[in-house]
């Protein structure tokens, strides 16, 4: 292959590093250079250098908001995970066309419109919705209860939209594990619980970190969710990032805040990248 | 007999997280059938909400809006993707590896970030937010999709088919078109196929990118709910609910049979959730 011309390769890749560069590169760039300016009179921003976009974050309003931020993260993480962990591995016992249909049920959602699947939560929950209504209508309540605008509905519609993204690498990590050695274990007395924690789940934990860090970033920043159902009462650094760009126009603040995200999403991300390689990354077929 | 019962707790708990993730939205499609406009009680079946919906004309707007982002953003998606997965997997190039991080960026980086990075690039461009800015965004994320299932297709490959050819006289074009890509084919419409899903069900990046008059159909439910439940609402989303179903479904169908069919590599769960494939 290596006696192709080198035009035709810069034909094949030039358009795409092209396209990397100026809608991606350079919108980055720029964010995090615009995360160090200030917020400009006339135009959207004033070219210089400060750190006080930054500074801001000590200010004890945006510590509550990123302490919130990543609570509400870290609870939609462990629900997802001890909802859909024990739901992996039971898939994974089934035979193999069950198996796929189950799989499948848990897929399909995960292609349906995230924002279309928070609504029918507030179909459900609002305080003339079907949950409120049947309560009612049984006597259990005789008040609506404020089942919308809180923290618990927020971290409801996170878990319900994200809870995909956890099943999906649990399970195709239960499915490798080598069930001999579970079997080995109990055989040499290890009690069920004991085999779980000493040779299951060690062995499923690249499924574990895969599966907590792509439900964890989203949960920091899927504003749409929160601002629907938590209302004013679960603000993601998500929703800080988009109020700045869309109502208060503070871009360098937004940006500061956006540049926040991302530092915490690629370190989660290099986290799970050098968990799964290079021993687990790249594994061909078993012998 | 304790297995026995872990099963059946297994079991149980495994139909409750089903109805958990179903049973929202089957009530989500029932309701756009019922009479009551106040989605509260079951009253009777109509099809009248299906027909306010193509009597509203910022419905039919934000429809044509979606169509047409969808499909440029999905054709020049496809060509970008296509060509980045055959760069990437044919070719040793000085900064191939950089080049590769960055592609998968839009799929790993929360979509916020992109969505305002875009917003301030056009703005500060002097470009008016509008169709144009949407569907340069949308080939943006939509191109790592399709260069993920190139990929996978393109490295299940039997190099030996391509070799033959060659040895039997055909020159590099013909191989490439009478063999390589036929058997390509099947991945570079899987991936067009997501391409499409994925640009049809943006939300975020739409947010940040579109102006008042290129408003799709995310956007338009989203003001839609702001503004409190209703039938219409129901209709509307149940309608997109089948279109990007079916559109999956045909994806994945795709992607499974034609490795069934030639062996290429087994399309396992959602190779693109896979990030370190």
């Amino acid at each position: 292959m290596g006696r192709r011309s080198p035009w035709r390769l810069l034909a094949l890749v030039g358009p795409l590093a092209a396209w990397l560069l100026i809608f991606e590169v350079i919108p980055l760039v720029l964010v995090l250079a615009v995360s160090f300016m200030r917020r400009g009179v006339q135009g959207p921003i004033e070219v210089t250098f400060t750190l006080e976009n930054y500074a801001r974050f000590a200010d004890p309003l945006y510590v509550r908001i990123l302490a919130d931020s990543l609570w509400i993260a870290l609870v939609t993480t462990a629900i997802c995970l001890l909802v859909g962990y024990p739901f992996a591995y039971y898939a994974c016992q089934q035979p193999p066309e069950r198996r796929a249909r189950l799989l499948g049920l848990v897929i399909l959602p995960f292609w349906t419109n995230m924002l279309i699947r928070t609504y029918a939560w507030i179909v459900l929950l609002r305080s003339n919705g079907l949950v409120n209504n049947v309560l009612r209508g049984a006597g259990v309540i005789q008040q609506p209860l404020e089942l919308l605008y809180t923290r618990e509905a927020a971290v409801l519609g996170l878990v319900y939209a994200l809870l995909p993204f956890m099943i999906l690498p649990l399970y195709a990590s239960i499915e490798k594990l080598d069930w001999r050695l579970v079997k080995a274990a109990q055989d040499l007395g290890a009690s069920p619980a004991r085999a779980f924690w000493r040779v299951t789940l060690p062995l499923t934990m690249p499924g574990v970190v895969a599966g907590s860090v792509l439900v964890f970033v989203p949960s920091l920043a899927l504003f749409y969710i929160s601002d629907l159902m938590g209302g004013a009462r679960a603000v993601l650094i998500g929703n800080l990032v988009q109020r700045q760009f869309t109502q208060a126009r503070d871009w360098p603040f937004g940006a500061a805040a956006s540049v926040i995200l991302t530092v915490v999403s690629l370190l989660l991300i290099f986290v799970y990248v050098r968990y799964l390689s290079p021993d687990q990354g790249e594994e061909g077929p078993r012998a | 007999m304790s297995a026995g019962r872990r099963g059946g707790w297994l079991a149980a708990h495994s139909l409750l997280t089903l109805a958990f993730l179903w049973v929202p939205i089957a009530i989500l499609i029932a309701f756009s059938f019922n009479t009551s406009r106040v989605n509260v009680v079951w009253q009777g079946f109509t099809l009248d909400w299906y027909g306010e919906l193509f009597r509203d004309v910022e419905v039919l707007r934000a429809t044509r809006n979606t169509l047409v982002v969808a499909a440029a953003s999905t054709l020049l998606s496809t060509i970008l993707g296509t060509m980045a997965a055959f760069a990437l997997t044919r070719h040793r190039f000085p900064g191939r590896r950089i080049m590769e991080a960055l592609l998968y960026v839009p799929v790993v980086l929360p979509e916020i970030v992109l969505g305002i990075s875009l917003l301030a690039t056009f703005r500060l461009l002097s470009m008016n937010l509008g169709l144009l800015t949407v569907i340069l965004s949308h080939v943006t994320f939509c191109t790592p999709f399709v260069a993920l299932v190139v990929r996978a297709r393109l490295h299940g490959l039997d190099p030996s088919l391509e070799r033959a050819a060659m040895d039997l006289g055909a020159d590099e074009w013909t191989t490439f078109r009478r063999v390589t890509l036929p058997l390509v084919l099947p991945g570079i419409v899987a991936g067009a196929l997501l391409a499409l899903t994925v640009s049809i069900d943006d939300f975020i990046i739409t947010f940040f990118t579109a102006g008042p008059g290129s408003t799709t159909l995310p956007l338009h439910v989203f003001s839609m709910v702001k503004f409190g439940v209703s039938p219409k609402i129901n209709a509307l989303s149940t309608l997109m609910l089948i279109i990007t179903l079916g559109l999956a479904w045909g994806s994945d169908r795709i992607r499974s049979r034609s490795a069934g069919r030639d062996g290429a590599a087994e399309a396992g769960p959602a190779p693109y959730l896979d990030l370190t494939r």
